[in-house]
């Protein structure tokens, strides 16, 4: 039995006759909190959907639990993503239900629990993301990190196997920052899971991840643990890892000649 | 020169191509989600709660708009009406003429028209935000199948209203009319009542104009939730795809009246 729970195997996805990735491959292994990193526009979420098999890849396979996701039928894959929880980058959360409600959701739509134990695992999920208080509240009444960490508790309602965060840490205050690093770290090691992050906030990840690739053009430039990636001397990852505005990954987008396009 | 012409006349071409295959797209995406709506449907009977909040807001919350717009088209209809029939000598006739407008055309027809502008906006721009704010894409990824839970529900909540609202717009048209004609205009109100029920017929009149509003329950839900679904996922998608519901209900509502009335006078 492999202790990779997904695997990229030689993956390549396109779409109008242009290719995002080509021929990537990673492996998560259990128990891991694993990231994804790069640039924007670099495919980082589109892989998040490759494994979730809302997508399907041009070539290669991705495997969840041995299954590879593509070759599924429609209950094949709503059976892997039982098994899978994710966090959307604004959250996600349904509008039009109140917090308790939300949590409540997959609870109610894929088990046939009763009510009275459903109240009493929301409120476990709620008190662990600290918003057991919060429960009677709607969507538009909670900031952004509440917002993120009640769509984390809904994420983890069913105790997935494979927790997926979608820029979990993009638009947040520093405490919430904080708080959602530590409750994903928490989460993973609680959980016994492995969680899939993607990310282009450096510090953050780094703090929790153990093991880091870097996504760019298409392919993994590189991949390692944090500390190895911080020691990189690899000109992309160096420009990422320390911010800098010039490198790899140029300031000015390609145009014609300055001089000639102002007189001319 | 030629070259020119050739050029623009084939780019001209290409363009009506384009729109063409783009419009029979959306003709085949709009049925293969309708065909999903009627296949995953059976959610929204055994959890009827669901389909009941729909109705809610779609059948409920359109009541009030349904009800004076019906109030003042009887009204309306009323005064024409005598206007021209008391130049026959046939004023007493105004209860059939109030009534068949009503119940055979103008109920289910401007009923529909109204739900297109009132619930079908509002189901296209909740769909279209959900799909923004990716709501249903969580839906999907928590192995919850938005199809079933929330386009079936929607579907079958304007199906139920339609008809129910075109009944109410009817009833409520008719007192307007009755209000106009007996103690405004001073019609007869033992003729006015009379000469309605004798000359409106229950298969002919009032069950094709419920067979009417149920088709367009059917399209102007259909159409809704279809744009929302096809919105692109931006403030512009989204604005642009309710606009669509509006104008695309509205024509197809008219269309499908025409080729209703004709099938039904026919047969």
């Amino acid at each position: 039995m492999t202790s990779n729970i997904v695997e990229i195997d030689n993956l390549s996805f396109g779409y109008n006759g242009r290719l995002l990735h080509k021929g990537i491959n990673m492996v998560f292994p259990k128990r891991k909190v694993v990231a994804i990193m790069g640039g924007s526009g670099s495919g980082k979420t589109t892989l998040l959907r490759l494994i979730g098999g809302q997508i399907k890849p041009t070539k290669g396979e991705v495997r969840v639990d041995g299954h590879v996701v593509h070759k599924q039928t429609r209950d094949g894959i709503y059976q892997l993503r039982r098994t899978m929880g994710m966090l959307f980058q604004h959250g996600a959360l349904f509008t039009d239900l109140s917090v308790f409600d939300n949590v409540a959701f997959p609870m109610r739509e894929l088990t046939d629990l009763p009510e009275s134990m459903i109240r009493d695992l929301v409120l476990l999920k709620l008190n662990a993301v600290g918003l057991r208080g919060a429960h009677k509240f709607m969507p538009a009444e909670l900031s952004g990190g509440m917002a993120r960490r009640v769509a984390l508790a809904r994420a983890v309602a069913l105790d997935p196997n494979i927790i997926m965060y979608d820029e979990p840490f993009a638009g947040l205050d520093p405490i919430s920052m904080g708080v959602i690093c530590g409750l994903i770290r928490s989460l993973n090691d609680a959980l016994g899971a492995t969680s899939i992050i993607v990310s282009h906030d450096v510090k953050e990840t780094f703090l929790i991840a153990d093991y880091v690739y870097f996504v760019a053009n298409g392919e993994v430039t590189a991949e390692g643990t944090p500390e190895d990636l911080m020691q990189s001397t690899l000109p992309f990852v160096h420009q990422f890892v320390h911010g800098e505005k010039d490198g790899p990954v140029p300031f000015h987008y390609a145009a014609p000649d300055y001089r000639a396009q102002l007189l001319g | 020169m030629i070259n020119l012409i050739i050029n623009k006349i084939s780019r001209l071409l290409s363009g009506i191509g384009h729109r063409m295959i783009a419009r029979i797209w959306r003709l085949g995406a709009g049925a293969r989600l309708f065909m999903l709506a009627i296949i995953y449907s059976g959610e929204s009977f055994k959890r009827f709660h669901l389909t009941l909040r729909e109705i809610y807001f779609t059948g409920v919350m359109s009541l009030l708009i349904i009800i004076v717009s019906a109030f003042f088209v009887g009204m309306v209809l009323a005064l024409q009406g005598y206007n021209t029939l008391q130049k026959y000598g046939s004023s007493e006739a105004i209860g059939v003429l109030v009534a068949l407008a009503l119940v055979r055309e103008l109920g289910p027809v401007v009923t529909a028209l109204l739900f297109a502008g009132r619930a079908g906006t509002a189901i296209t721009a909740e769909i279209g935000l959900m799909k923004t704010t990716e709501q249903l894409s969580a839906m999907e990824m928590m192995a919850v199948n938005p199809i079933a839970r929330v386009v079936a529900p929607r579907f079958w909540a304007g199906v139920i209203s339609m008809p129910i609202l075109a009944s109410l717009f009817s009833m409520v048209g008719v007192l307007g009319g009755y209000l106009v004609a007996v103690p405004l205009i001073g019609v007869d109100e033992g003729a006015f009542w009379s000469q309605m029920q004798a000359n409106v017929d229950v298969r002919a009149d009032i069950i094709n104009g419920v067979i009417k509003s149920v088709v367009f329950g059917v399209a102007c839900t259909m159409i809704a939730l279809f744009e929302g679904f096809d919105a692109p996922p931006t403030a512009e998608g989204v604005s642009h795809a309710t606009t669509r519901t509006v104008v695309i209900s509205s024509l197809t509502v008219l269309g499908l009246d025409f080729v209703l009335t004709s099938f039904m006078l026919v047969v």
